[in-house]
């Protein structure tokens, strides 16, 4: 199991979330239900490779690097 | 009964609304705070009900200045708009995050009416949500459900809103709830989790998911749309799609108002006696009514495009693509719409920033918005070209006219990325911005939903700027009609009293002797007053009267040269007006209008705030007087710099 902040290299791998780190918009990042045990996929980034799309139970969500960087995420499919 | 509308973001909260509603729409403001309040009403059983739309959040806790009004409302049971029954819409393909927002309504005691929308969407995907599982957690609510997008549903809604006991909640989900304070952000992190951690245990009983929730078209559409090169190169057309359309076919009906105003104008003037309140009516009202109605179908046709992206999910990808490139200026990915809308009209797209959670970026895009190259630039641009730029012929396919006018777009798109970089190095801020943006799934645009929503913007460019257009066109009236005392009437015996005139035909008399009257008005002499200040860029007081006259608006730069060269409108191509400005010449006989003096108007007005209306509008959406103010005498000052170092260059 490694520990990780999510960015694009979870690209294409189920990734469950550990933690949020606290920042200006944490709460907002709750709210959209980036929550401790939730799994995620890094489905696709804009050119440039910021921000990244993350689907997170069916929907897609877009979130710019620095704030996928206050996500802690470990892989699932470790395989 | 007043019955609030609450969800989240692209839940289809508008259809319901619209089904509901109709046409019956009305918008205002919410007491107290500038944010635009859509209602309607409809009637069950003749009694009236009041339907207010809320704008679509994740939480009742606000991420941007728009969101503040749902917080405002539902924490203060003495609001006016505080509503008897609230109807919550979320997505049934969807659950578990549009239920947090429920769950807050809930806990506040307020009545509910549940909408699981896209009810047909999640059944697609398999999707399958056991109603009276979830009814039997939460007895005292009605829960329908609906496919608002195609019309379906509405019976059960009204059925719902009929049969409401309108009794509160007993078993809330936390207990004794206060809604935090909204600067307490550790104390919302905790209620939200714990809401979480409540919904995933009723989502586990009531929901089963046969395949997979993925939308695999919407993923096989993005491959292309948010290619790193098919990508840009397919928000290029299709913008270059919206302006072919926006100045191709706009035009029409914009020369139909434009020669209605002025026949209505002139029937009017013909049946009312001469005098003042002729005058007020024919100067004034008329032409200020029909400078502001002029801009609508550019409006409409720009929000129609827009609002069709929006509704397809294709915006959010702009958003999603550009965010990136937009970051540098201190701007957003979402400050690419209102600066796109700029081009038509910095009013809408000023008024398009309020999606732009970030105050910082949002700010910028508000005060460089205006440096884009708005419609009500190209009457002054095309007659100043016309004038000093010949029509000839460069590299052997470009016509330089055409190049200048190029130029010019070009200059305002550089200057407000030139001049964002500044502001975002000048303007402090405590808080880092963030995008937090939903990629929704493709769709079909509805028409209907897409036609009020036109409706509605231009509804909101009419009342709001129209209002200032209006009192502005008055004022200038005003200030040409009256001057101090006699002066105006010696003027006119001066004018006629030279002994060629009465030799000439009725209609130059008139027009000299509106000429001679202008420049002794108030107006005339504020242009002789600045004409020290603006020799060095090459005007005269001449030229002062009408940038004076065009702060109103660009266009009106225009009128006033024909009025004060005393040459009769001839309509579009002002070919009288152009020939008599190629005369004009100074005391030393030199023509006033040069490529150097041409060249340097134009440059005055790529620069120039040259717009009352939207500094009005400036003015409401940063909620002072401050940003305005300061908008004015930044764009005043590159205006006149760039206008003098122009002149001096090119003399």
């Amino acid at each position: 199991m490694k520990l990780n902040s999510l960015t694009k290299k979870n690209f294409g791998k189920k990734v469950q979330v550990l933690k949020i780190l606290d920042s200006t918009f944490s709460n907002k990042l709750i709210e959209l239900g980036f929550i401790t045990g939730q799994t995620l996929e890094v489905v696709f980034s804009a050119p440039f490779g910021d921000p990244i799309a993350i689907e997170l139970n069916g929907s897609v969500l877009s979130l710019r690097l620095e704030e996928a960087a206050t996500i802690e995420v470990k892989c699932i499919n470790t395989f | 009964m007043k019955i609030a509308l609450f969800g989240n973001p692209n839940t289809g909260k508008s259809s319901v609304f619209n089904l509901l509603t109709g046409l019956r729409q009305h918008i205002g403001n919410f007491a107290g705070i500038t944010v635009e309040k859509k209602s309607g009403s409809f009637q069950i059983d003749n009694q009236q009900h009041q339907l207010i739309d809320f704008p679509g959040v994740y939480s009742i806790y606000p991420r941007s200045k728009d969101e503040e009004v749902v917080y405002k409302v539902v924490s203060n049971s003495k609001h006016p708009d505080f509503p008897d029954l609230a109807m919550i819409v979320v997505d049934a393909s969807n659950l578990e995050r549009n239920l947090l927002l429920f769950t807050q309504i809930y806990d506040l005691k307020i009545p509910i009416v549940l909408v699981l929308n896209m009810w047909d969407l999640a059944q697609k995907r398999g999707i399958n949500i056991e109603i009276e599982q979830l009814q039997s957690y939460f007895p005292s609510i009605s829960i329908v459900t609906t496919n608002a997008r195609i019309g379906l549903g509405k019976d059960r809604l009204i059925q719902a809103i009929k049969n409401h006991l309108l009794i509160a909640a007993s078993n809330l989900i936390v207990e004794d709830f206060k809604l935090c304070e909204l600067e307490n952000k550790k104390k919302q992190e905790e209620e939200t989790q714990f809401r979480y951690q409540f919904i995933k245990k009723i989502i586990a009983e009531i929901e089963n998911v046969e395949k997979t929730k993925t939308d695999t078209l919407s993923r096989k559409i993005d491959k292309i749309l948010i290619h790193p090169i098919f990508g840009y190169l397919i928000f290029s057309a299709v913008l270059f799609v919206i302006f072919q359309f926006i100045f191709s076919f706009a035009s029409i009906p914009m020369d139909l108002i434009d020669g209605q105003t002025t026949n209505f104008s002139n029937f009017i003037a013909n049946q009312l006696p001469d005098g003042l309140l002729n005058d007020l009516i024919c100067q004034g009202v008329i032409p200020g009514i029909g400078g502001v109605i002029i801009f609508v179908p550019q409006i409409a046709l720009l929000f129609l495009f827009i609002s069709i992206l929006e509704e397809s999910g294709y915006l959010s990808r702009v958003v999603f693509i550009m965010d990136r490139l937009m970051r540098p200026f201190g701007l957003n990915g979402k400050s690419v719409v209102p600066l796109i809308s700029s081009v038509a009209c910095a009013i809408p797209g000023v008024m398009a920033t309020r999606t732009i959670s970030d105050w910082k970026e949002r700010l910028i895009t508000i005060l460089v918005a205006p440096l884009m190259s708005c419609s009500a630039r190209i009457p002054v641009y095309t007659l100043l070209i016309a004038l000093v730029i010949p029509n000839q012929t460069v590299l052997g396919i470009f016509n330089l006219q055409g190049i200048v006018l190029f130029g010019l777009y070009f200059l305002g798109l550089i200057s407000a990325l030139f001049i964002a970089i500044i502001l975002n190095l000048l303007i402090k801020k405590k808080e880092k911005g963030f995008l937090l943006l939903e990629l929704p799934s493709y769709k079909m645009p509805r028409w209907p939903n897409v036609g009020i929503n036109v409706l509605e913007k231009v509804k909101i460019f009419v009342i709001d700027a129209g209002k200032i257009i209006l009192s502005i066109s008055i004022i200038l009236w005003a200030l040409a009609t009256f001057g101090p005392s006699g002066k105006m009437e010696n003027a006119e015996k001066y004018v006629r009293a030279n002994p060629s005139f009465s030799r000439l035909p009725e209609e130059e008399q008139n027009q000299k002797v509106a000429a001679a009257r202008l420049e002794s008005s108030y107006i005339g002499i504020f242009g002789k007053a600045i004409e020290p200040a603006i020799r060095p860029l090459g005007y005269d007081w001449k030229i002062g009267i009408s940038l004076i006259t065009s702060f109103a608006a660009r266009e009106v730069f225009v009128g006033s040269l024909a009025t004060i060269y005393a040459v009769q409108d001839d309509g579009d191509e002002n070919l009288r007006l152009i020939d008599r400005l190629k005369a004009e010449k100074n005391n030393k006989n030199e023509p006033i209008f040069t490529l150097a003096s041409g060249v340097s108007l134009m440059i005055f007005y790529v620069f120039a705030m040259q717009c009352m209306a939207t500094l009005a509008v400036v003015k409401r959406e940063t909620n002072s007087w401050k940003w305005p103010l300061i908008q004015v005498a930044f764009m005043g000052f590159m205006a006149y710099f760039g206008a003098l170092f122009t002149f001096t260059i090119l003399s």
